[in-house]
C-alpha cells in the first residue's frame, strides 16, 4: 500500500504532498526532511530503494526535483518505480515541461485534483 | 476590501522569501486576510481561499480553520467550488474531526448528480476520508454506481468498494452480486479496479477466497490477452502493454493460488509463459518478473517452474542494476527457506553483493549470508562476514555480531575456531556487540574446558592495549578472574605461552577499574575478577586486599556493595573464602534459544534454577554469596518448577557427572518397571545439605529387536512431595539392549513420607502407539527416610 508521495525539490521545499494514512502535521516536516536527506545522500549508481524505518522509500530524480513514495512491505518496489515514471510522464503531456515548470503544476492544483 | 490574491501570486511570494522566518511572515499575513474574509462570508472568492489554504497547508502550516469552509464550497452548486471542496475535505478533514459527518448527505447527493464528474468526486472523497459510519450510510449508493455502465464511475466506485471494506469489513457481502461481471470488462481501467477489489476481499475473507477461486481461469485468459496482443497505444509502457494490471493480476493469482493445487495447476502455464516471454530490457519488464518470481514460490508450483524462478533471480543478481539486484537479493531471503539448496547456488554472488557500495544491497546480502551459512560452507562464509565486519557501517554492525555469534554457536568445527572467531569479533566490533551476548559468551568459554588457558591468554593480549570496548573488557575480566592461575603459570598449549606476572594482571584490571571509559557494570565485573583471582594468586593478597577496601567507600553503590562484602569476606569469613570463589563448573544449557535451564552446584547447594533466559553468571556474586550464607545458615530451598520440554538430546549424562559429589550412599537401585521388553530402573542418590531431597535417575531400556521411538516418561506422586523432571537424554530406546535412555527426577520429600510413585509411559513399537501405566512401590527405605 502507497503510504505518501512526495515531491521534494533539492533545497528540502515540498512541492506536492499526499498522506495515504493520517500524519501529524508537524510530524509530516520533520518526515519530509529526513526522507529528502536519506535521498540527497545517495550516489548515482545506488539503488532507488531505502529502507526507512518500518516501510521503504522509491525514489526519483528528475534534475532539482525529488518524487518520492512510501510503500508498505506488500508492494512490489520496480511497479511503483514504474509508476513515478509513468505519472511524471503524465505530467508531462498535460503541463508540459513539468520539471522545470514546477510553478505551472502547483497553479493548476485544481486539475491536479482529478488524479487522485 | 480589494480582492483577495490568486494562488498563483502566492506562490510566487512565498518562493522569494528567503528564509524560514520571512516565509512564516508572508503566511500568516496571508491566513489573517483569509480568516477576515471568511468571516464575511464571501462567496465569490472562497474558492480561491480554500485553495491557498490547502497549499499553505501542505507547506506544513496549521489549516483547520478552513474546514468549515470546504463544507460550504461543497454544498454549493457550482463546479469548480465543489471540485476545491472536496479537494480540501479529502486534505483537511478526517474521521477524527465531528465536522465531516455534516458531509453525509452532501456527498449522498452528489453520488446521485446527474453529471458523472460530480459523482466522481463524490466518490473519490468518500474512498479516501470516509468513516465508518458514513461508509455504512453510503455504501448502498456505491454498490449501485458499481452495476452502472459508465466505466469512469464504474472504476472509481470499486476503488471506493474497497475503502468501504476496509473500515467496515461486515458489508463485503454486499459488493458480492456487483463483481459477478467485473472481470468481463473491457476498460482497463475498471478491469484494474475489480482486481485491486478482488484482492482485498480475498485477503480479508477466507469464505470469498473460495469463492473467487473460481475466477482463476477468467484471469488467466485476461493475462494471455495482454501478453500476447500487440501494440495497443493506450496501454503501452515501453513496449510491454499494461504493466501495471500485469502486475495486480499476477498478484491475485499468487493469493488465489497459495495453498491450492488445483488453481496452483491452471496456472502453471501462464505464469511459465510469462517468465519466458517478457523482455527483461527495460525496467517494466523486470517488474513483471520480479511478481512473477513471487507468485512462482507462493504457490504450490511444480518443480521446473520452481527452478526457472529461481534461474531468474540468478539471473537478476548478475546483473548490473542495482535496483535489480535488491529486488533480486530481497525475493531470495523470502525463498532460502523453502529452496534452500537452489539458493546455496548463487552463494558466491551473494557474497561479493556484501562488498557493494550501496547501504540497501549490504544489508540484504548480510541477512541471506547469515541463512545460507550451514556446516560446509562455515569456515569460508565467517571469513567474508568478519571481513564484512570490519569494513562496514556502524549501522550494521550489530546485527552482524549477533549473527556471526549464532551461526558460529550453530555450526562450529571446532572450539578453537569457535573462540578465535568470537574474539575475533570482540576486538574489531567490540563496542557494538549486544548487551546479552556477554554472558552467552562466558558460558560458551566455562564449557571449552581445555581451551581455557588459551581463551585467557588471547583475551588478556587483547585488553591489554585497550580496554574501552565494554563487552570485550567484561568477557576478558571475567576470564582472567576465573582462570588467572592458568594465565600466570604459562600453561598455553595452543599457543606460545606469554610470561606475566601477578601484578601484571592485576595491573591491568586496576585500570580498569580506575579508567573513565568503563561502564558500571564493567567495573563491577573487574571487581570481582580482581576478588577472585585472592584465591588463585598467591603473593598478591595484600595488595589485593587493598583494593578492595579502597572501593568500600566508591559513590558507585554497586561497587560499594560488592567492596563492602569482600571485605567482610576478608575479615569475618576468611575460611570460607576459597570455597566461595572458587571454580565456575560447566554450565549446561538445554537449548540454545528458548527456555534454558542451567544447574548450578557449587558443591554446597543444589538449587537448580529454571529461567527464561541464561542468568548472567558472575554479575551477582555478591547477592550469591548473601544467598549462601543464608542457606548454610538452613533456610527452606526454593519451590521446584515444572520441565522444559525434551526437545533435543539434553544434559543426562552430565548432570550425573556433576552430582558427583554428592553423597552417594550406596541406596540399592530398583527395577520400577519391566513389561513387553522395556525396562526402568531407578538409581538413587541422597542430596548431603538437604536431607529432603531425593535424585532419581531413570534408565530405559529395550530388549525387543525394534527400537522404541517418541518415547515420552511422565511420573506423579502424592500432594506431599513435590516432583522435577528435567529432560531425557533422547528419546529412543534402541533394541537389544544396546543402549538406553536417562532422564533425572528429583524428589522433595519434606514431610519423610513414603516415597510412592505412579509412571506413565508412551511410546512407539512396531509401528504402533503403545502406552501404560504402573505403580512404584518398592522404593528402598534409605532413599526417603
Amino acid at each position: 500500500m502507497i503510504k505518501f508521495f512526495l515531491m521534494v525539490n533539492k533545497q528540502g521545499q515540498t512541492r506536492l504532498s499526499r498522506y495515504y494514512e493520517h500524519v501529524e502535521i508537524n510530524k509530516r516536516t520533520m518526515l519530509e526532511a529526513e526522507v529528502i536527506k536519506n535521498c540527497l545522500s545517495r550516489s548515482k549508481d545506488e539503488c532507488s530503494f531505502i529502507e526507512y524505518k518500518d516501510f521503504k522509500l522509491v525514489y526519483r530524480q528528475y534534475a532539482a526535483l525529488f518524487i518520492v513514495v512510501g510503500i508498505d512491505q506488500t508492494e512490489n518496489e520496480m511497479a511503483v518505480y514504474e509508476l513515478i515514471h509513468n505519472f511524471v510522464e503524465v505530467l508531462d503531456k498535460y503541463f508540459s515541461r513539468v520539471v522545470s515548470e514546477t510553478l505551472n503544476l502547483l497553479c493548476n492544483i485544481f486539475s491536479l485534483s482529478k488524479l487522485w | 476590501m480589494p480582492a483577495p490574491i490568486r494562488l498563483r501570486e502566492l506562490i510566487r511570494t512565498i518562493r522569494t522569501a528567503r528564509t524560514q522566518a520571512e516565509e512564516r511572515e508572508m503566511i500568516q499575513k496571508e491566513c489573517a486576510a483569509i480568516r477576515s474574509s471568511f468571516r464575511e462570508e464571501d462567496n465569490t472568492y472562497r474558492c480561491r481561499n480554500v485553495a491557498k489554504l490547502l497549499y499553505m497547508h501542505m507547506l506544513g502550516y496549521p489549516a483547520h480553520f478552513g474546514q468549515l469552509e470546504c463544507l460550504k464550497l461543497i454544498a454549493s452548486q457550482k463546479f469548480t467550488d465543489k471540485r476545491i471542496g472536496y479537494l480540501g475535505a479529502m486534505l483537511l478533514l478526517d474521521e477524527r474531526q465531528d465536522v465531516h459527518l455534516l458531509m453525509t448527505n452532501c456527498i449522498k447527493n452528489d453520488l446521485n448528480h446527474s453529471t458523472q464528474y460530480v459523482q466522481g468526486l463524490a466518490l473519490c472523497t468518500l474512498g479516501c476520508m470516509g468513516s465508518s459510519e458514513m461508509c455504512r450510510d453510503l455504501a448502498g449508493e456505491v454498490e449501485k454506481l458499481l452495476k452502472t455502465s459508465n466505466s469512469y464511475l464504474r472504476k472509481k466506485a470499486a476503488l471506493c468498494a474497497v475503502h468501504v471494506i476496509r473500515k467496515v469489513p461486515e458489508l463485503m457481502e454486499m459488493f458480492l452480486p456487483a463483481t459477478k461481471n467485473l472481470l468481463n470488462e473491457k476498460n482497463h481501467g475498471v478491469l484494474h479496479t475489480s482486481v485491486v477489489l478482488l484482492t482485498e476481499m480475498c485477503e480479508r475473507s477466507p469464505d470469498m477466497l473460495a469463492h473467487f477461486r473460481k475466477l482463476v481461469p477468467q484471469l488467466v485468459r485476461i493475462l494471455k490477452n495482454l501478453i500476447m496482443s500487440g501494440y495497443s497505444p493506450e496501454h503501452d509502457v515501453s513496449g510491454i502493454s499494461d504493466p501495471f494490471l500485469q502486475v495486480r493480476i499476477l498478484r491475485l493469482l499468487r493469493i488465489l493460488g497459495r495453498n491450492d493445487d488445483d488453481s496452483s495447476e491452471a496456472m502453471n502455464d501462464i505464469l511459465a509463459q510469462v517468465a519466458t516471454n517478457t523482455e527483461t530490457s527495460k525496467n517494466v519488464g523486470n517488474a513483471i518478473l520480479y511478481e512473477t518470481v513471487l507468485t512462482i514460490m507462493d504457490i504450490k508450483s511444480e518443480s521446473g517452474l520452481r527452478v526457472l524462478a529461481i534461474n531468474i533471480l540468478g539471473r537478476f543478481l548478475l546483473n548490473n542494476d542495482k535496483n535489480i539486484r535488491y529486488v533480486a537479493l530481497t525475493s531470495l531471503l523470502k525463498t532460502v527457506q523453502t529452496d534452500h539448496n537452489a539458493v546455496q547456488r548463487h552463494r558466491s554472488t551473494i557474497v561479493d553483493c556484501l562488498k557493494d557500495l550501496d547501504v540497501s544491497i549490504k544489508r540484504r546480502a548480510m541477512e541471506l549470508s547469515f541463512a545460507l551459512v550451514n556446516g560446509n560452507n562455515v569456515r569460508g562464509m565467517m571469513k567474508e562476514l568478519l571481513y564484512f565486519l570490519d569494513s562496514c557501517e556502524p549501522e550494521f554492525k550489530a546485527d552482524c555480531a549477533s549473527g556471526i555469534f549464532l551461526a558460529a554457536e550453530k555450526y562450529a568445527p571446532s572450539k578453537r575456531w569457535h573462540i578465535d572467531t568470537i574474539m575475533r569479533v570482540l576486538t574489531t566490533a567490540g563496542s557494538y556487540v549486544r548487551d546479552d551476548a556477554v554472558p552467552n559468551l562466558i558460558q560458551l568459554i566455562t564449557n571449552s574446558v581445555e581451551m581455557h588457558a588459551y581463551t585467557v591468554q588471547r583475551l588478556y593480549k587483547a585488553i591489554l592495549g585497550d580496554y574501552s570496548q565494554q563487552p570485550l573488557v567484561q568477557v576478558a575480566s571475567w576470564c582472567i578472574g576465573e582462570y588467572g592461575d592458568l594465565l600466570v603459570s604459562g600453561q598455553c598449549e595452543e599457543e606460545e605461552p606469554i610470561q606475566v606476572t601477578e601484578d601484571e594482571v592485576l595491573d591491568i584490571l586496576e585500570s580498569v577499574l580506575i579508567s573513565n571509559m568503563s561502564a558500571s557494570v564493567t567495573r563491577g565485573y573487574a571487581l570481582t575478577a580482581i576478588m577472585k583471582l585472592s584465591t588463585r594468586f598467591t603473593c598478591t593478597v595484600n595488595r589485593i586486599k587493598k583494593v578492595v577496601s579502597i572501593y568500600g567507600s566508591s559513590i558507585d553503590v554497586e561497587l560499594q556493595q560488592r567492596a563492602v562484602e569482600y571485605n567482610a569476606l576478608f575479615k569475618k569469613y576468611d575460611h570460607m573464602r576459597p570455597a566461595l570463589l572458587e571454580r565456575m563448573p560447566v554450565m549446561e544449557k538445554v537449548t540454545t534459544n528458548g527456555p534454558a535451564e542451567i544447574v548450578q552446584t557449587n558443591g554446597e547447594t543444589e538449587t537448580a534454577v529454571l529461567e527464561t533466559k541464561p542468568p548472567p553468571s558472575g554479575l551477582q556474586p555478591a547477592n550469591q554469596a548473601n544467598d549462601l550464607l543464608d542457606l548454610l545458615g538452613g533456610s527452606d530451598i526454593t519451590p521446584v518448577i515444572p520441565t522444559a520440554p525434551p526437545s533435543k538430546p539434553a544434559s543426562g549424562g552430565e548432570l550425573l557427572d556433576l552430582l558427583g559429589d554428592l553423597n552417594l550412599t550406596g541406596i540399592p537401585s530398583i527395577t520400577a518397571y519391566n513389561k513387553n521388553g522395556l525396562k526402568i530402573e531407578f538409581t538413587f542418590e541422597r542430596s548431603n545439605t538437604n536431607p529432603s531431597v531425593t535424585v532419581i535417575t531413570i534408565q530405559a531400556s529395550n530388549s525387543t529387536e525394534l527400537d522404541m521411538t517418541d518415547f515420552v516418561f511422565q511420573a506423579a506422586v502424592p500432594k506431599t512431595f513435590q516432583l522435577q523432571l528435567l529432560s531425557p537424554s533422547s528419546s529412543v530406546i534402541p533394541a537389544f539392549n544396546s543402549g538406553t535412555i536417562t532422564q533425572v527426577i528429583k524428589v522433595l520429600n519434606p514431610q519423610k513420607q513414603q516415597l510412592r510413585m505412579r509412571i506413565k509411559l508412551t511410546y512407539n513399537h512396531k509401528g504402533s502407539a503403545m502406552q501404560d501405566l504402573a505403580e512404584v512401590n518398592n522404593f528402598p527405605p534409605q532413599s526417603w527416610q
